[in-house]
């Protein structure tokens, strides 16, 4: 039953095993484990990025192919939620709409990218998703009247997800039963189900002839698969995926912005996620989702902490200074790369 | 004689700036084993990726069963009829065995009694079943790239250099698989260095030279005539 729920793709190492229990226990349970406003929106975050790197993998993992357009993607998602959330009015209805339409764009646009770059080389379609993201990311902030520009623009979700909304007498397990509870699983349960799809997806035989390409695609050819429709499939529904994710995101924040959704710095921090958990694994999306989310909200509060233990030792105090956070997840970065260049996933299978 | 499987008219194909093939005449009569041999570099893979659309043939015409396939999309030619084991192999190392299989059954589902026939010509092959292909041998990669091609009934199949590199055994194996395959009706086209497995399975030949086919006849009588080896592939019986 669990085998046929991961599509027959298990973690195929009993540490890995554990450690993909551990998270989906902390997850599913994290307002009730960590109660408390910033835990469960750094849970909530991981939620989503686990979809959004995963269906980054689909691409770069699975097809071979790489693309810079990723967080426009996700932004398209999440600019589709937050427009038609303005425009409808508070209510699902909006919500459905606004991510249905900027899933179905994402698509759209994917499409269009791919048949025109995916015809030659890997490097251009690189090359052409650089552009057009960059157009994209400059295009929302100048037209301000419609996107808000660079502040980005704030609306309104269905009552029955914000904090006013009571339920089951206000109290469940000591946490207050409100609309943020029914909020976060909202984002839970729906990035569970896109995760499964992807795992079922890259364990078709869809998923086992885009492995193909990517090892040989002049093999695959030869053998009589058509590597142009297969590619430019597999980034439609990358770009689908990541834009449902981005539609969570909006949800989740109540805002969306250029810095949110669509930077660049969003889009290198997708990569190294995927990088750092494991290529063409989708557990590493998993792993490396989580890690890199924890170590972006929470290493500078381990640092302070590690940096008033050492308070009476000279130079010590300024190297773990919390100021220094990123400097110490560059190391981290550089180190995990060193030690597991296939990712963790890949260590730990063995590989 | 019924017409060839596979007819090249005239074909040239330029890879770049260079001009590899030029005006190669080629004719695969059906059922047989037909030989392309000749020097390194004279253009015997490049006639192959031809006929299977790697590479686009500049002027000429490729016929396979009556249809003109020069133009075609290389996957549309595979599933024409046309299996094609290439010289590197090209195992997807990251599939095991059996998903290599699966892929090469583009038609669906594999069929078992060909599969169990495969698995006693290629007996290795039952063996690393569930294994990831890229730990297999170097021998046991060529097995599964020859029967990669052979899980599904092909009218012609084209073969790269089956033997290069491989221990005698394999090699054994090897020409073995192509025997049988004859056997069961199709037609090959077959790129071999190794003279003695050429002379065992062959029964046309074709030697090439310079980017076009310079003598065509019965493999038999290239066999036996040491002066036309010597002629046409610088080769010389005391060497083989």
């Amino acid at each position: 039953m669990l085998k046929t729920l991961v599509s027959g793709d298990t973690p195929r190492s009993p540490i890995l095993l554990a450690i993909l229990i551990v998270i989906l226990i902390c997850l599913a349970f994290a307002p009730f484990l960590f109660p408390g406003v910033r835990s469960v929106d750094t849970a909530a975050r991981i939620c989503i990025f686990i979809v959004l790197v995963a269906s980054y993998d689909l691409l770069l993992g699975y097809g071979g192919i790489v693309s810079f357009a990723h967080t426009m993607f996700f932004g398209l998602g999440a600019y589709g939620v937050a427009l038609a959330s303005t425009d409808m009015g508070r209510g699902f209805d909006a919500l459905l709409v606004g991510s249905v339409a900027g899933a179905g764009l994402a698509a759209l646009l994917a499409l269009v990218i791919g048949l025109f770059s995916l015809r030659v080389r890997a490097i251009f379609f690189a090359m052409i998703t650089l552009a057009v993201a960059s157009a994209v990311a400059v295009l929302v902030s100048q037209l301000s009247t419609l996107t808000g520009g660079e502040d980005g623009l704030s609306f309104k979700i269905p009552r029955a997800l914000g904090p006013a909304f009571k339920f089951m007498d206000g109290e469940l397990f000591g946490v207050k039963a409100n609309g943020k509870l029914l909020k976060y699983y909202l984002v839970f349960i729906s990035c569970f189900v896109l995760f499964l799809l992807m795992l079922r997806v890259v364990n078709s035989p869809f998923g086992r002839v885009l492995q193909a390409i990517r090892e040989n695609d002049f093999r695959a050819e030869a053998i009589g698969y058509r590597v142009v429709h297969y590619r430019v499939a597999a980034t439609c529904l990358s770009a689908a995926i990541a834009a449902l994710a981005g539609a969570l995101y909006a949800v989740w924040l109540r805002y969306v912005g250029p810095d949110t959704t669509l930077s660049m710095e969003i889009m290198i921090d997708i990569l190294l996620m995927v990088v750092i958990g494991g290529m063409g694994t989708m557990y590493g999306a998993v792993i490396g989702a989580t890690l890199f989310v924890l170590a972006q909200n929470y290493l500078q509060n381990v640092l302070s902490l590690a940096g008033e233990s050492v308070a009476t030792l000279p130079l010590l105090p300024d190297l773990l200074n919390a100021d220094r956070w990123l400097l110490w997840l560059g190391v981290l970065f550089i180190l995990s790369v060193y030690f597991f260049p296939t990712g963790i996933v890949g260590r730990l299978r063995g590989k | 004689m019924s017409d060839p499987i596979l007819k090249l008219d005239g074909v040239f194909t330029n890879i770049a700036q260079y001009h590899i093939l030029q005006g190669v005449e080629l004719t695969v009569p059906r059922g047989e084993v037909t030989m392309l041999l000749g020097r390194n570099g004279v253009g015997k893979t490049t006639t192959l990726r031809t006929i299977i659309g790697h590479w686009r043939a500049h002027q000429g015409s490729v016929t396979f069963d009556g249809q003109n396939i020069t133009k075609l999309p290389t996957p549309a030619i595979a599933r024409a009829g046309i299996g094609f084991v290439p010289e590197d192999m090209g195992i997807f190392a990251d599939l095991t065995v059996e998903e290599n299989m699966i892929l090469a059954a583009v038609s669906g589902a594999i069929d078992d009694a060909r599969l169990q026939w495969l698995f006693t010509v290629f007996p290795a092959l039952e063996t690393f079943w569930k294994k990831d292909a890229g730990t297999l041998s170097g021998g046991q990669k060529q097995m599964l790239s020859i029967a990669r091609a052979m899980i599904e009934e092909r009218a012609l199949y084209l073969i790269d250099e089956p033997t290069k590199g491989l221990a005698p055994a394999i090699i054994t194996t090897m020409a073995r698989a192509i025997k049988e395959l004859k056997d069961q009706g199709a037609s090959i086209l077959l790129v071999e260095q190794n003279f003695a497995v050429a002379k065992a399975l062959g029964d046309t030949a074709n030697v090439m030279d310079d980017g076009r086919v310079v003598w065509s006849g019965p493999m038999s009588e290239l066999a036996t005539n040491a002066d036309l080896q010597e002629r046409l592939m610088g080769l010389s019986m005391e060497a083989h």
